[in-house]
């Protein structure tokens, strides 16, 4: 006689409640939308992207055409065409124009810095967490010996011997930055060896690289997410920093960071040469780090529901208990 | 049968009278009753049991009388009477008065109810500097005290350690000890003994059980366990989902239960179940506290659940021995 | 139940098992958790194993799951070493052990969904289910043999009671149809009502699948309703063991009768003045010379400190043992003079 059970599933307060199966892609599609202020960070970091793939092809050799008749204009007029909306360069080069071209730099340097330290960090991280003992010893003080260098000059150096070419500035940032995931990685799943679900799959004959991808990785992976978005604002500016000292992207190259070095002398009087640079960096990790902090709500099962309710409700949660009177 | 003969005959008063207490819960999905009519007595040298599964009401009922709810939890009703104060009105000031001197509440997890950054002896001789205004000194010796009566050996030398550096016994014992510090007439022991060992669990209800007697207390006994209120409790009220379903005197309401959840109850426990009979259990999964019907709020797991039950809810009816059902009769035929 | 017969169904021998852990800052001492363990399972047989926190009962389980490799002693699976296999062998083998945890809660990966967590073993098993829909039907037909209805599929645990996830963890321990199961307080921390309902699965199960439980618990009244023998531990040693009904009505070692007398009981029946066992165990850094119990034991005397304690088997019943120097059946329960 089985036992019967009568499946009235527990009223879930934790779950998508009363969702019909859909498919994969709308479900994240529709978790985006609810909340808005991750899209608006979405759409505008897609718009980062796809000015950096196929901006510097619409824009052509406006980014290089030196106008000395035109240098130092200010922005916001139309008087010098629509291409120096934004003001123009001591060299009368267009600021949008050199905006959008530095774009496609920095972002072809910072993207992969970030993608190489990430996935190199957590790797040996997670490894070194589940193995615990010697390897776990030496992949920290390892991670302890990069750390203590200071980062920028590890990269001075490094840069001064080889050519600052953008190759090894993407080499340089992404070694110094290792440590990072793979402390947190080594934590994060050094906690997770004894969870009992680990024990689990150990039972069922698990191999260690089974376990990692299974279970380890996906419960590092939002954390690592957090991160690596703050990491990757912190990659631009570095990189702005070693253009500032003249050992990073050297021009005719630009990038935001070495536009932002370059107008350093005319901040008073051409302030817009560094200005819109800046902004465009705080817009971008701005953008990238609310994004990755509703990733980090969107892929845990357990909390994914704060993005299946209208905002106004969740703030019901945050009044406090009235005394009867 | 158990603690009937150890209670003072002349101590029958009634210290602490819950009439009407009501709960909510404001959740995503809308407002939760958690807590719903509740009232009970408890009395001097009397332990009173709340019994009860997860998320049947017991627990949200004493965090209500301590006033320790959850900010998302409301007391929408009822009154509490304990020495002239109605402890769900009453104000900062007044609470601060009575805590631990005569509201006193023990809770299940040792570790998280002790400040890991004091010793011992600090935090044994708070409630005696903040009520009595004693010394560090006087205070001290009073912790010393404190520390022998509940049985921890070497209590001198012992007064400076941390709480991590004792056992789980041990820190129960310490919870009790701060808790009857200030002579309270009401005990509330919330699980206190769930995450212990049988044997130490064992040591602790006898302790409890002298305090009681000592101090002329009233415990109220919150527990899932039915061995445990059977032998420690005088009187039980049993709970499922936020009401009081039967209360009465433990030995009557355990031979002849008069709600057919408290027949569930003991048909679960096995005790005279031979071995590879099926126990005879409560079908069906506990209860929704989002939606709860109209009527009985136990209609949709009862055996005898009938039309009546889906639209009447049963009054808590009788004299000392109360039961929420229409039929109470048939639920020993259960 | 004779002896050949005994044999013949024998599943699970072990044979002295003890097992250590050095502990940070202790130095050399090492924590002993298993010290000397022997005991037997036969096929479609429940064990019960009681004991109270630091016995060593958890360090039993994993090491009989192999996942902790023990210091000395041997065990048998149906004649078979495990911990002298290796790789594919190694593997093949862990299927005929599983374990279902305490927790309902922390033993499912909370971002798997009820489907994955049952098939997870499977993954590295590849050999036994080779096609999707092969292993999706077996997930449903396991889902139905643990009572939980077809839509569980693709829940998530939290969308499940305790009690559920409870059946969950139970059908993924079924997954490798394995010959014995482990089960770790696996009822502990549901409710009473559910309980029942986990317990009266369990038991159908073993009477249509033949499993053999080993059935981990410190409440007494359950094990008495499930095991057929049961095996009490303390510091690391098992103190008394065999057939339920004779070690629970008439203890032999002390140690035992403190725990039934300790247990409330429901029905109350009127029964000796309870025993209250003086202090707390000693840590397994330090055990006790002799026998390990003689710091609480009311029956102590000099001869159980300098010597461990014997066999004492009941005259009534030659499976019940107990090792004691003044075994409660042959001595009484009085201390001795």
């Amino acid at each position: 006689m089985s036992t019967q059970l009568d499946l009235v599933p527990v009223k879930p307060t934790t779950a998508i409640v009363g969702e019909p199966e859909t498919r994969k892609r709308s479900k994240w599609f529709r978790l985006l939308v609810n909340d808005r202020v991750a899209a608006a960070a979405a759409v505008v970091l897609g718009l980062v992207f796809l000015t950096g793939i196929v901006g510097p092809m619409l824009v052509g050799n406006l980014a290089t055409h030196i106008d000395l008749d035109n240098s130092n204009q200010a922005p916001f007029t139309l008087a010098h065409g629509w291409a120096n909306i934004l003001g123009t360069d001591p060299l009368g080069r267009s600021m949008l124009a050199r905006l959008i071209v530095a774009c496609r730099t920095t972002l072809s340097v910072a993207v992969p810095a970030v993608v190489i330290s990430a996935v190199v960090g957590s790797a040996i991280g997670m490894w070194a967490g589940y193995y615990r003992g010697w390897r776990e010893t030496i992949a920290m003080r390892v991670a302890d010996v990069i750390m203590s260098f200071p980062s920028l000059l590890l990269a001075v150096v490094v840069l001064y011997v080889f050519s600052p070419n953008a190759a090894n500035i993407v080499l340089v940032l992404a070694i110094t930055r290792i440590p990072v995931y793979l402390r947190t990685a080594r934590a994060e799943s050094a906690e997770l060896q004894s969870r009992l679900f680990v024990d689990a799959a150990r039972t069922f004959g698990a191999s260690a690289q089974a376990i990692i991808w299974r279970h380890v990785a996906p419960v590092v992976l939002p954390t690592l997410l957090t991160v690596a978005t703050l990491d990757f604002c912190y990659v631009m500016l570095a990189e702005s920093s070693l253009s500032f000292l003249g050992i990073g992207i050297q021009p005719p190259d630009v990038s935001w960071g070495l536009m932002v070095s370059q107008g350093r002398t005319y901040l008073h009087t051409a302030w817009w040469l560094s200005f819109f640079p800046g902004v465009a960096i705080v817009i971008t990790t701005v953008s990238a780090t609310i994004l990755a902090a509703w990733a980090r709500i969107a892929t845990d099962p357990g909390q994914r529901w704060r993005l299946t309710v209208p905002q106004k409700r969740l703030s019901r949660f945050t009044k406090t208990t009235k005394a009867l009177s | 049968m158990t603690a009937v003969a150890e209670r003072l005959p002349d101590l029958d008063e009634t210290v602490l009278e819950v009439d009407g207490l009501t709960v909510d819960i404001r959740t995503i999905t809308g407002t939760v009753r958690a807590v719903n009519d509740v009232s009970f007595t408890a009395r001097r040298g009397e332990t009173l049991a709340l019994l009860g599964e997860s998320g049947c009401g017991k627990s949200m009922t004493a965090t209500a009388l301590v006033g320790l709810l959850e900010p998302v939890a409301d007391v929408v009703a009822g009154s509490a009477q304990l020495a002239d104060v109605d402890l769900l009105r009453a104000n900062r000031k007044t609470r601060r008065e009575i805590a631990g001197t005569e509201l006193a509440i023990v809770f299940q997890d040792a570790l998280t109810a002790l400040n890991p950054l004091y010793t011992v002896g600090t935090q044994l001789a708070e409630p005696f500097r903040i009520h009595h205004a004693m010394s560090a000194k006087e205070a001290k010796a009073k912790a010393v005290e404190l520390m022998a009566r509940v049985g921890i050996p070497q209590p001198e030398t012992r007064l400076n350690s941390y709480p991590h550096q004792f056992s789980g016994g041990m820190r129960q014992r310490l919870l009790i000890a701060m808790a009857v510090a200030l002579n309270p007439s009401v005990l509330i022991a919330d699980e206190p003994t769930t995450a212990l060992d049988v044997t130490v669990q064992a040591q602790i209800m006898a302790l409890l059980r002298d305090l009681r007697a000592e101090y002329k207390m009233a415990v109220v006994l919150i527990t899932h366990d039915l061995a445990l209120v059977a032998e420690e409790a005088d009187r039980v009220a049993v709970m499922y989902a936020g009401n009081i379903v039967e209360t009465g005197p433990v030995a009557e309401v355990f031979a002849d239960p008069r709600h057919p959840y408290t027949k569930g109850l003991l048909n679960s426990v096995p005790v005279h179940a031979r071995r590879g009979d099926q126990l005879k259990s409560i079908g069906g999964t506990p209860p929704d506290l989002h939606a709860i019907p109209a009527g009985c709020v136990y209609q949709a797991r009862c055996p005898l659940a009938r039309d009546i039950c889906a639209t009447t809810r049963p009054a808590l009816d009788g004299g000392d021995r109360k039961a929420a059902c229409h039929f109470p009769e048939e639920v020993n035929c259960v | 139940m004779s002896d050949q017969k005994r044999a013949d169904d024998s599943l699970l021998e072990v044979r002295d098992l003890r097992k250590s852990f050095s502990v940070p800052n202790a130095g050399k001492k090492k924590l002993c958790a298993l010290d000397g363990i022997t005991l037997d399972l036969s096929r479609g047989e429940t064990l019960g194993l009681v004991g109270e926190s630091g016995c060593g009962k958890s360090t039993l389980a994993r090491t009989l799951l192999m996942l902790e490799r023990p210091d000395s002693g041997t065990v048998r699976f149906d004649g078979i070493d495990p911990f002298g296999l290796r790789g594919k062998e190694l593997l093949a083998f862990r299927r005929r052990v599983q374990m279902v945890f305490q927790d309902p809660y922390a033993s499912l990966n909370a971002r798997m969904t009820a489907g994955e967590l049952i098939a997870e073993p499977w993954r590295s098993h590849k050999g036994l289910y080779k096609g999707r829909r092969d292993r999706e039907m077996r997930v449903r037909g396991l889902l139905d043999l643990v009572g939980l209805g077809a839509k569980s599929f693709d829940k998530y645990p939290q969308e499940f009671s305790g009690g559920q996830r409870q059946r969950i963890g139970i059908a993924r321990a079924l997954a490798l149809e394995p010959d014995v199961i482990i089960c770790d307080e696996p009822v502990s921390a549901l409710d009473l009502s559910v309980q029942a309902q986990v317990l009266n699965l369990l038991n159908d199960l073993q009477s249509q699948l033949g499993i053999s439980y080993v059935f981990i618990s410190h409440d007494l009244s359950v094990v008495r309703h499930v095991a057929d023998r049961v095996a009490v531990m303390y510091l690391g040693r098992i103190i008394e063991s065999g057939p339920t009904e004779a070690v629970f009505d008439r203890p032999n070692h002390p140690y035992t009768a403190a725990l039934m007398s300790a247990a409330p009981k429901l029905n109350g029946e009127q029964r000796p003045e309870r025993i209250l066992l003086k202090g707390e165990v000693p840590s397994p850094l330090n055990p006790p010379s002799g026998c390990r119990f003689r710091t609480r034991c009311w029956k102590a005397t000099d001869v159980c400190a300098t010597t461990a304690p014997p066999s004492a088997v009941d005259p009534e019943a030659p499976g019940h043992a107990a090792e004691c120097h003044h075994p409660l059946l042959q001595e009484g329960t009085l201390a001795s003079v």
